[in-house]
Parts: C-alpha cells; sequence; structure tokens
C-alpha cells in the first residue's frame, strides 16, 4: 500500500495545479484501499459462505464440485437437530456455558475489586499470581485434577468437574476485571466510605453500576470460552455422551456421517450461529474488552 | 488514636481483604498450587491408575526424552508454528489493522466483517477448514485446479498440514487486529504531521514514527502468541482427527499427529500419555515442560516496562 495522499505539497500556497494532483492521489488511494479491503472481506467472509451453501446442499452433491446447492436441501437442518444427542449437548454447552458464566462473575469481582481498590502487602504478588494462573495452559495440572474429580469424587462423565472450579475466581477475569476496575477513580470508592458504605455495599452499589461494560466484556468472554472448550469436556465428559457439549460433540458428526459433508456442515453452522448472533448483540462490549487484556497499561 | 484501635482497625483491613479475595485463595490452592505440587510428584512415581504409585526416580525423564517418540516432533512443531505462524499473524494483524485504520467509507462493516472468524468456535471452525481444503473436492483445490495451480494436500500432506494451520490462524486474526487498530489510532497525530513537514516518505514515517510508537503492544503481541503456540491443542487435535478419518469413541486408538506427527504439539502428549496409555507419571513429565515454556514466556511478558500490570490503587 502507498501512502501518495501525504507527499508534502512544496509551497505554502500550492498552484491550482498541485491541488489537481493531489487530489487525484487521494482518489487513487481511496480505490487502493477499499479494493484491498474488499479482498481482505472476500478471505474474511468466503469460508462462511462456502461452509453454508454446502449445508443446504443433498448428500451427493456435497460431495461434487458444485458451489450452489440445487436444489436447497433445508431438510438437512431438521435432521442433525432430529441427530439423538444434539439437544442434549445443546443443553449441556447452555449449562456449562451460563452456570459457568455466573459463578465466574460472582466469585471474580470481588476478588478483582480487592486487587484493585485494596491496599496490603502482597498484592503485587498476588496480582503476578494471576497472571500466571492465566498463562497456565491446561494441562499442566490435569492428571491430578483428573484423578481428583474421577477417582476421589466419581464426577467423571459429567461437566461438574468444569462448572465448579468456576466458583472460584477464574485468572483470565480476574485480571481483566482488575484491569477495568482500575480506571474508576478511588474518589467514588471514599465518598462512598464516607455516607458509611460498607465495603460489600460499595462494591454492589457503586462500583458495579459503574463497572458494567468491564462485566459484560467478561461475561462474554467466559460464555464464549466454555461454548468452544474441547479439552475439558474431551478430559471429562468423553465417556458418557450424556453429558457432552456441542464443541466436543461437533466432532462425532463426521463420525457419524462419514463423507456427509453437508450434514457435518450444517452442525457446524448450528455451534457457530450462536456465538456470531451473540456478538451481534454485544460487539462493543466485546470489542472493549478485547483491547483491555492488553493495551491498557 | 491509641495504638489498640489502630492495631484492631488493621486487623479488620486485612480480614476485609481475606474475605474479599477468598473465593480465589481457595481456587489457587485446591486447581493451581495443590495440583501443580502433585504434577511434580507424579513426575518421580510410576503410576497406571489402578495399581498404587510406585517411585520410580528419573525413569520418566529418560522415557520421555529418549524413548518416547512424539516428544521431539513435537516440540519441532511447536518450534516452526512459533517461527512461521506467529511471525505471520503479528505481519498480517498489522497489515489488517492498518488497513482498517485507513478504510474510510463503510468502516464499520469491514471492522466486522474481519472480526468474526476470530468468533468462530475452534472446532467448528477447524471442521469448516478442514472441508474447505480437503484435496478431493474442497472448494479451495476446486478452485486451484481451475486456474491450474498444483493442489497441496492440506491437512492430508505432512509438509502442508501446518501451513494449512497458519492459513486457519490467519483466518482468525480479529483478535490481533483489534488490539493493532487501538494502537495505531493511539498514535499521535503531531508526529506524522512533523515527519511529514521533515519530508519524509510513507516509509520513513512508518518506520520512523508508527513502529516506535507500537511496538510495545507489537512485543506483546508476538510473546502472547509465543505462549498461546506452546498450548496450540483443539485445532490441530480436531484437524489431525478430521483429516485421518479416525474420530473419537467406539475405542478407537488414534495415532496422534496425523499425518505423520506433523500435527502433534505438547499438549497433545500430556492427552497421548495419560489419558490413551495410561502412563500418567510421563504425561506429567511433558506438563513440566510445558508449564516451564509457558513460564518463562510470560515472566517476560510482565518483565516489560510499563506492562501488563497497570498502576492502580
Amino acid at each position: 500500500m502507498t501512502h501518495v495522499l501525504d507527499k508534502p505539497v512544496a509551497s505554502a500556497t500550492p498552484a491550482p495545479d498541485a491541488r489537481r494532483t493531489a487530489r487525484r492521489r487521494a482518489l487513487l488511494e481511496w480505490i487502493a484501499v477499499h479494493a484491498l479491503g474488499v479482498a481482505a472481506a472476500l478471505f474474511f467472509t468466503l469460508p462462511f459462505v462456502f461452509v453454508l451453501l454446502t449445508s443446504l446442499m443433498s448428500d451427493s452433491q456435497a460431495l461434487s464440485r458444485d458451489l450452489l446447492p440445487h436444489p436447497w436441501e433445508w431438510d438437512n437442518y431438521r435432521r442433525v437437530l432430529d441427530t439423538p444427542g444434539f439437544l442434549t449437548w445443546w443443553r449441556n454447552t447452555l449449562l456449562y456455558a451460563g452456570l459457568g458464566t455466573v459463578l465466574t462473575v460472582v466469585s471474580s469481582l470481588p476478588v478483582a475489586y480487592a486487587l484493585a481498590k485494596f491496599r496490603f502487602r502482597g498484592r503485587n504478588l498476588a496480582l503476578m499470581l494471576v497472571i500466571s494462573m492465566m498463562m497456565l495452559p491446561p494441562q499442566v495440572v490435569v492428571i491430578p485434577m483428573y484423578l481428583f474429580w474421577a477417582k476421589q469424587l466419581d464426577l467423571s462423565g459429567t461437566l461438574w468437574p468444569l462448572i465448579v472450579p468456576m466458583a472460584f475466581g477464574d485468572a483470565f477475569s480476574i485480571f481483566l476485571l482488575r484491569q477495568f476496575l482500575t480506571t474508576i477513580p478511588n474518589e467514588y470508592v471514599d465518598a462512598a466510605r464516607v455516607d458509611g458504605c460498607g465495603d460489600l455495599r460499595t462494591l454492589l452499589r457503586v462500583i458495579v453500576p459503574m463497572a458494567k461494560p468491564g462485566i459484560a466484556a467478561v461475561a462474554l468472554f467466559q460464555f464464549f470460552y466454555a461454548w468452544n472448550d474441547y479439552f475439558g469436556p474431551q478430559i471429562y465428559a468423553s465417556e458418557n455422551p450424556g453429558a457432552w457439549t456441542l464443541s466436543y460433540g461437533l466432532e462425532s458428526f463426521k463420525g457419524m456421517h462419514h463423507t456427509d459433508w453437508n450434514l457435518t456442515m450444517a452442525a457446524t453452522v448450528l455451534v457457530m450461529a450462536p456465538v456470531i448472533l451473540v456478538f451481534f448483540f454485544a460487539q462493543k462490549a466485546f470489542v472493549e474488552g478485547v483491547t483491555l487484556t492488553g493495551v491498557k497499561g | 488514636m491509641s495504638t489498640v484501635t489502630l492495631a484492631a482497625k488493621r486487623r479488620r483491613a486485612a480480614l476485609r481483604t481475606i474475605a474479599f479475595l477468598s473465593p480465589w485463595l481457595i481456587g489457587f490452592a485446591v486447581f493451581f498450587a495443590y495440583p501443580l505440587l502433585s504434577t511434580v510428584y507424579f513426575s518421580f512415581m510410576h503410576y497406571d491408575g489402578f495399581r498404587p504409585p510406585t517411585w520410580s526416580g528419573t525413569k520418566n525423564w529418560t522415557y520421555v526424552f529418549e524413548h518416547y517418540p512424539f516428544f521431539w516432533p513435537a516440540l519441532r512443531n511447536t518450534l516452526w508454528l512459533v517461527l512461521v505462524m506467529v511471525t505471520l499473524r503479528v505481519l498480517f494483524g498489522l497489515g489488517v489493522g492498518l488497513l482498517i485504520t485507513r478504510i474510510r467509507t463503510g468502516t464499520g462493516v469491514f471492522r466486522t466483517l474481519f472480526y468474526l472468524p476470530y468468533l468462530a468456535p475452534p472446532v467448528a471452525a477447524t471442521m469448516a477448514f478442514a472441508f474447505l481444503l480437503n484435496p478431493g473436492t474442497g472448494p479451495v483445490n476446486s478452485l486451484l485446479e481451475k486456474v491450474g495451480v498444483p493442489a497441496p494436500g492440506w491437512f492430508n500432506d505432512p509438509a502442508w498440514s501446518k501451513p494449512a494451520l497458519t492459513l486457519l490462524a490467519l483466518w482468525g486474526i480479529g483478535d490481533l487486529m483489534v488490539i493493532f487498530m487501538a494502537a495505531l489510532l493511539d498514535v499521535p497525530k503531531e508526529q506524522y504531521e512533523a515527519a511529514e513537514l521533515d519530508g519524509a516518505s510513507a516509509w520513513q514515517r512508518f518506520r520512523y514514527v508508527t513502529l516506535p510508537n507500537i511496538s510495545p503492544i507489537v512485543m506483546f503481541a508476538v510473546v502472547t502468541g509465543v505462549i498461546q503456540t506452546m498450548q496450540y491443542y483443539t485445532q490441530p487435535l480436531v484437524a489431525g482427527k478430521v483429516a485421518s478419518g479416525v474420530i473419537q469413541g467406539a475405542g478407537t486408538m488414534f495415532e496422534p499427529g496425523y499425518p505423520e506427527h506433523s500435527t502433534l504439539t505438547l499438549p497433545q502428549l500430556v492427552y497421548n500419555l495419560g489419558f490413551q496409555r495410561f502412563d500418567y507419571g510421563s504425561a506429567c513429565v511433558v506438563a513440566l515442560v510445558l508449564f516451564a515454556l509457558s513460564m518463562a514466556f510470560t515472566a517476560l511478558l510482565m518483565r516489560r516496562r510499563g506492562g501488563l500490570i497497570q498502576a492502580g490503587d
């Protein structure tokens, strides 16, 4: 990409000639930038389009090189929904993502508040430990955790080993909320204290209303995390298809339907769609959250 | 103020702090400290989950480093992915970020379209790419053959499986795009104007104004990219399984890293050793390697000046 537009103009009072070339350059840049934009947009959207089109093809047509469905097999989606287990996976996913999100927000908020607004010894150490936990891949501690949940509590084959820990603060959510809460001026906290507000009341009545965008971002991230999680259900739920989630069950579609890409793609669309719908309703909070994770500082 | 009330006040403040931190303190102990120590313990034990664990010294360690056939291939793959995938993702993310800041018409639409793939659930996105890139009837290869370009085997060819994963990772560039976009918009306008007055070319302005301003964010993107790559799990696993035609359940033993170990990563080894071979001790050795690598790069991230931790009271 060339930024021809911004070439310095020679004199303080440009001749009409120079002004014309500058305008032409601006137009050329506009065309170049937007042509690139369209090309990039195709790269980002065509995969969705192909998946959607294939999900509406007949079994045999999905194996051909056709691009457009003929006829349009809307029935594929009914066949996917009728697949034994699919609705159960849907319900399990909602339970994992919904309950998990509520627990995460409720348990992470007071921790983030303390890390952002209380002064105490070891606060920086605590924050560093939170960041370390955030960067810890789940595989590092999975062996003892699995033995704990499966052998001692006999809870393998359920999603509880994934949901219960969320009641004890999630490192990423704590970190993100803390980043958000530090942007709220201390004067609000002090004023509440002068008015005789206890700490818990200050958090609930003063901070929470101001931190709504941060809380929304954390809730969204956590919901998406649970919705997308593959490793967790693979470890704890794989032995019991009744406890599978969509992300985990989706893969088995390819097995059940072998070469029927149409049904597999219809199922793929059904797993993607809710996330994308949620995004459209909460776009602002989400993008705000992404920027908060790293650049504020 | 008397010393008694001061001490009482202090004690109350400490109790308050502990109360607010308590969910995390429990979580830290039960889901971080205890299992981490336990992982170290098991790495020196022979344990299959059925018979009681027995001391085995450094046997698991020598087994993983010298005899386990997947360890070095997984580490080599990770290195490849760090060098190629992370580099391309940062460059592409920066490119898309620059592009989006220059688009004047329909900015919101473009931004949403560029961002959407990042949201696609990893399993679903990988399934989609396994279909798009399938060598037989996939639309990408159909297109390539139509224009007369030799069509690669993508997820079915050990030489092309990692490039295919890279393509998938570039598709989901939304997170980096947003971060770079925010950084680019933060560059002070006056600096560009000053450079322009000095007659700096477009490249010079990028090199001497843009880059120095956004370099902390570039560093952030590189380091988090490396950490993510070491933990790369779902996409390579699902791609390998779908391309090989072996799917979960039914007691099938999936040889990890199809084709020819080319998609193996370290977290997959923990699964392979622990949950397919029931060699919990060796699985813990790999887990500790993963831990050491992740923490080394996390330390790098935290040492960055003015870095991740924002000053607060």
